[in-house]
């Protein structure tokens, strides 16, 4: 098993128009690890989640997925192989219950309605949620909304699920048991991309940290390695600054 | 979400034997007609709403699809004697396909855009039927009497057979929907409405799904086009291919409420009556008075009462619980 990494991105390169927002990115993911994309606002890091999950088609480079490349597939088939992902401004559908928002991801690997109710209310048990089953979708707090976004990605039971900013606006209290439930989503077998701007958060949840700044990464390693970096030092603020010690 | 209620399943089946008793009770045509009226745009709405109410899809086009559908049966009638329940089908696949070759270039197109481009299409086709030659242009077609009967879509001496016809259609079109609205599809195309991103990310082939429901509304509308063709029995652009039947088809289905099963009928129910009346009444003094008290009730209806009847149905439901 650990012999092709889950997750494999390759030289990616994004342009829009004159601006380089991806250049020649490379890192790989294994199967079970918690990988966290950081850097400044503007570094890309959304860019990349989108190329990597078919909303982009990236300039040149390659993503494979469990060895398979899936560079150029659509949105909805990068999702049936197997990789979820949420969205920096919270996406849950307004319309709907907390259950049928969550029955919607089941429907992917269960057709008949029974199941994908079973799988959903689940799912909702796993999240804390199952409480809230029968509420409005709108009817739920920032923190509620983004853990009903996260129950839906897991709904559609990917292998690597793909996190945009998961953790910001919530409270310490929200935020502790956000990183919770995220290692119980580790522990339950899926792979985790982060990208998060609260460090709390990835210092404790990361196995590796990719850096980011203008486009380019600059770093990767340990968490506890990259916060002390110069590199990523400068990155957030400035030549001015220098690790002590 | 839950499946039907007791209380339901009883309501449903005493209006059901009421509406299967009233041809008996009332004699006079006007009050078959327009209780056949409410039906065929009842039948119309519930079609819309598989794509408007659902997957948020705001055709102000169906007279295309209508008038497609009542355009094939009754010109394959004229011209070659298919039977008209044939013509039925053919103008469904026909209306069908039309829907195809619009909704691929279309797929990508949200909100007022999806809206101003079903106009532009529905106001081509019906130019477009507005110079076809074969099928008389501006003329339009006359279906020619046959003998009355079931197999020949055709009665002379009483309305009561096209308004079982017509009650079998809004049936057969509240199933579909019914079995949309509670499958997987229902919910990708409440998904789809939401979002196409949110969509996507649970794995729904957006334009798939979107492209089955405009199939489908299609369909069922172009149905009702051949129904209305052998029950007027005269067809020409200017009364099945026109922007005001788009019109009152969304009309209906907002006003009854969007987006659920029984909402169409509920909102053709009222304004079918309504338009019907008013314009009998007060429309031959040429005042345009019965537009205007029709016009305000939708406006108070949209300003007040966006959900529709159905919401403040719901609305009184749950207080009662």
């Amino acid at each position: 098993m650990s012999a092709a990494p889950l997750l494999e991105v390759r030289g990616l390169t994004k342009r829009f128009g004159g601006l380089l927002a991806n250049d020649d990115v490379s890192f790989t993911v294994g199967q079970g690890e918690i990988v966290s994309v950081i850097g400044p606002n503007g570094a890309g890091k959304s860019t990349l989640f989108n190329c990597v999950t078919g909303f982009y088609r990236p300039n040149a480079g390659q993503v494979l997925f469990g060895g398979r490349e899936i560079t150029r597939l659509a949105a909805d088939r990068i999702c049936k192989l197997g990789i979820a992902r949420t969205f920096q401004i919270v996406q849950v559908i307004t319309d709907m219950t907390v259950l049928e928002n969550v029955m919607t991801g089941a429907f992917l690997r269960s057709a008949r309605r029974s199941a994908a109710r079973e799988k959903a209310e689940e799912i909702l048990r796993f999240a804390g949620l199952h409480e809230k089953l029968d509420a409005a979708a709108t009817s739920l707090t920032i923190e509620g909304k983004k853990r009903l976004e996260v129950s839906m990605a897991l709904a559609t039971r990917p292998k690597l699920l793909m996190l945009d900013e998961s953790m910001a606006g919530l409270n310490p209290v929200e935020l502790r048991q956000m990183i919770a439930l995220l290692r119980r989503v580790r522990e339950s077998g899926v792979t985790l991309v982060i990208v998060e701007h609260v460090m709390e958060a990835v210092m404790e949840l990361s196995d590796r940290v990719v850096v980011i700044n203008s486009g380019r990464k600059i770093v990767e390693g340990p968490p506890k390695e990259v916060v002390v970096n110069p590199q990523v030092i400068q990155a957030y603020l400035g030549d001015r600054y220098r690790a002590r010690g | 979400m839950k499946t039907f209620t007791k209380r339901q399943i009883s309501i449903s089946g005493a209006v059901l034997v009421l509406l299967a008793l009233y041809p008996l009770a009332v004699s006079g045509s006007f009050a078959m007609h327009l209780m056949i009226m409410v039906f065929l745009f009842a039948t119309l709405g519930v079609a819309w709403n598989i794509m408007g109410g659902y997957a948020g899809m705001f055709s102000f086009g169906q007279a295309a699809f209508f008038g497609i559908g009542a355009y094939t049966s009754s010109f394959l009638f004229t011209a070659y004697h298919v039977n008209p329940w044939i013509g039925l089908l053919a103008g469904g696949v026909a209306a069908a396909a039309a829907a195809a070759l619009i909704g691929i270039p279309c797929s990508n197109l949200r909100g007022h855009y999806f809206a101003i481009a079903s106009i532009a299409f529905a106001e081509i086709v019906r130019i477009h039927f507005n110079n076809w030659k074969l099928i008389g242009a501006a003329e339009g077609l006359t279906i020619p009497m046959q003998d009355e009967s079931l197999r020949n879509f055709m009665f002379h001496s009483s309305k009561a057979p096209y308004y079982y016809i017509m009650l079998a259609f809004l049936l057969l079109s509240l199933g579909v929907c019914a079995w949309v609205a509670t499958s997987r599809m229902g919910f990708y195309l409440r998904a789809i409405k939401e979002s196409h991103d949110v969509a996507k990310v649970l794995g729904v082939d957006v334009v798939r799904y979107r492209m089955a429901a405009i199939m489908i509304s299609a369909f069922l509308t172009a149905m009702v086009g051949t129904f209305y063709a052998q029950y007027i029995l005269y067809l020409d652009p200017e009364s099945v291919l026109i922007l005001p039947i788009s019109v009152q088809i969304v009309l209906v289905s907002m006003l009854g409420g969007a987006g659920s099963v029984m909402g169409p009928v509920i909102g053709a129910a009222i304004l079918l009556p309504i338009s019907e009346f008013t314009r009998v009444k007060l429309g031959f003094k040429g005042s345009g008075l019965d537009m205007i008290i029709y016009g305000t009730l939708i406006m108070l209806i949209s300003v007040y009462q966006p959900q529709g009847v159905w919401g403040i149905l719901q609305k009184i439901g749950r207080k009662k619980k």
